[in-house]
């Protein structure tokens, strides 16, 4: 059994760690609240913390806000899952197959600074409105990123264990399958987490555009009805499923196929 | 099985620098021909455990990668059994210097590594349990590589190889990176090994009391281009030791001074 002194030591460290957050959150509602008070503008303009919680408790009781998070989060998971279903396997034989790469890889790295907001114009004419302009755009922030992280893993691969797979008669397919993918799943789930946060980003950009639901349509609709209380109230709710989605790939990253490298590291 | 033929072998590769480096006085410009290894003949019996030496750097290495089929020879061959080698094959397994175990496969993964066509999963499973229970890895089926002393991987490596029944392992180095026991350990258990399986040994090493305690045969190379300067039969009983055989240690002592050394400081 565990001494008390050394298990009053653990839970010390652990209120500290989860405590300390929350007096950086109370930290920035103080400021927010002063600034306010300090600007003696009205509610319009500037409205203050409380307001915005009430603000937040109709929107919730009504149900919009979930309305608006669920049809944000359907269009990220569409792009996303898109993304990563033509993405990696693009990766994985751009970084095996050295003339793909001379082939592609300028074109790629040629599309790539381009903003997925840039592609707009294109994205509603050729889509039209609705989700699917949306969705494209999303796909096309995390595409690239996704393209390029996976192709720099598969060629960090230690040459080594192509050398292991040739001797020991691996098939092509095998040496994707017990070889290539295994070893590029850490740096892979690393770059999801990363590409996610941009999807998360491109979402609301993407709402502000040809549709009318989703956590983008409801700060653009509110900015038009002057309404900035239910502007930052989505604000703060993309904030908070931002937290959420990091954790989760987080979570990600620790599950045992994604840990092989966990002595290097 | 396992008789080595190594007829007038050379390799050698354009230099692809354009400057000389820093303290590289070889005066080599940029597209001359490196010359590594310059017409190497050897022919070794089956069974034997043959030990390479050299100065780092000579071509040891190059030399084995070309006898398991990794690289290719600029002109001349390698015969296996009066067949010329292309390419790798599970009947020469290399054991590589530094882990070639695939770090995201437990130990007993990688033991089955070379066993999975075999039919039958009960005779399967026996087979991978018997080899790992003959390098003493029993109770570690379940570890990954990285939860491994060095010892152990280079005891589940050497098992994976076995376990496909080659005519021959090569082996790169097998001792480098050990503490100076595990390295005593590893070597008398190769010793022993060899003698019970009976399997040809190709390893190369830049410890001379490696060579000359382990060896059936000792070949000594020079520095590039790499030429061989000595070939020994070692017709002594296991275990060796310098007291009891004059001759062993006359040959050390010439080995030292091919070497460029004087080890009585």
């Amino acid at each position: 059994m565990p001494m008390d002194g050394s298990l009053k030591t653990i839970y010390r460290a652990r209120l500290v760690s989860l405590s300390l957050p929350l007096v950086g959150f109370a930290l920035g509602l103080l400021l927010w609240e002063v600034l306010v008070r300090a600007s003696g503008q009205s509610a319009h303009v500037l409205p203050g913390p409380l307001q915005v919680v009430t603000s937040m408790g109709e929107l919730i009781a009504d149900g919009t806000i979930f309305k608006h998070a669920v049809a944000s989060l359907f269009r990220v998971t569409a792009g996303f899952y898109l993304a990563i279903l033509f993405g990696i396997p693009l990766g994985i034989l751009l970084g095996r197959l050295k003339s793909a790469w001379h082939v592609l890889n300028p074109v790629i790295q040629f599309l790539r600074p381009i903003s997925p907001l840039a592609w707009i114009p294109l994205a509603m004419l050729w889509f039209g409105i609705g989700d699917k302009p949306a969705i494209f755009l999303i796909f096309l922030s995390s595409f690239f990123p996704l393209v390029v992280s996976t192709t720099v893993a598969v060629g960090a691969i230690n040459p080594v264990y192509f050398q292991v797979a040739a001797n020991f008669n691996l098939t092509r397919l095998e040496v994707i399958t017990k070889i290539v993918v295994p070893a590029i799943v850490p740096s892979v789930v690393t770059a999801l987490r990363i590409t996610v946060m941009i999807a998360w980003v491109v979402v609301v950009a993407a709402e502000m555009i040809a549709v009318q639901s989703g956590l983008g349509y409801l700060i653009l609709d509110s900015r038009n009805a002057l309404r900035l209380d239910y502007v930052m109230v989505g604000m703060i709710v993309i904030g908070m499923i931002g937290l959420i989605l990091d954790w989760a790939m987080r979570r990600l990253g620790r599950i045992e196929f994604a840990r092989w490298n966990a002595g290097q590291g | 099985m396992g008789k080595i033929e190594i007829q007038h072998l050379t390799k050698d590769f354009p230099n692809r620098r354009r400057n000389a480096r820093p303290g590289d006085d070889s005066g080599l410009q940029f597209g001359d021909r490196i010359e590594v290894l310059r017409d190497i003949d050897l022919t070794f019996d089956r069974g034997e455990m043959i030990c390479i030496l050299g100065p780092s750097g000579c071509g040891k290495s190059t030399l084995l990668k070309i006898i398991a089929g990794f690289e290719n020879p600029s002109t001349g061959r390698v015969l296996i059994d009066d067949k010329p080698v292309c390419g790798p094959s599970s009947n020469h397994i290399f054991v590589f210097q530094h882990s070639g175990l695939l770090p995201w496969m437990t130990v007993w993964q990688n033991v089955g590594m070379g066993l999975r066509h075999m039919p039958g999963n009960g005779q399967r499973q026996e087979k991978i349990q018997e080899y790992i229970d003959l390098v003493d890895l029993t109770g570690f089926e379940n570890y990954f590589p990285y939860q491994l002393s060095g010892g152990m991987q280079r005891r589940a490596e050497l098992a994976r190889a076995l376990a496909v029944n080659p005519d021959m392992l090569i082996m790169d180095e097998p001792f480098s990176g050990l503490d100076f026991l595990t390295h005593m350990k590893m070597r008398e258990e190769v010793v022993n090994m060899h003698e019970f399986i009976g399997k040809t040994i190709l390893l190369v090493t830049h410890n001379i009391d490696d060579a000359l305690i382990m060896g059936d045969r000792v070949v000594l190379m020079s520095g590039r281009p790499s030429e061989v300067k000595l070939m020994r039969k070692l017709a002594f009983e296991h275990p060796r030791n310098y007291e009891e055989e004059p001759e062993l240690n006359e040959l050390r002592e010439e080995l030292y001074f091919m070497l460029g050394v004087s080890y009585a400081v």
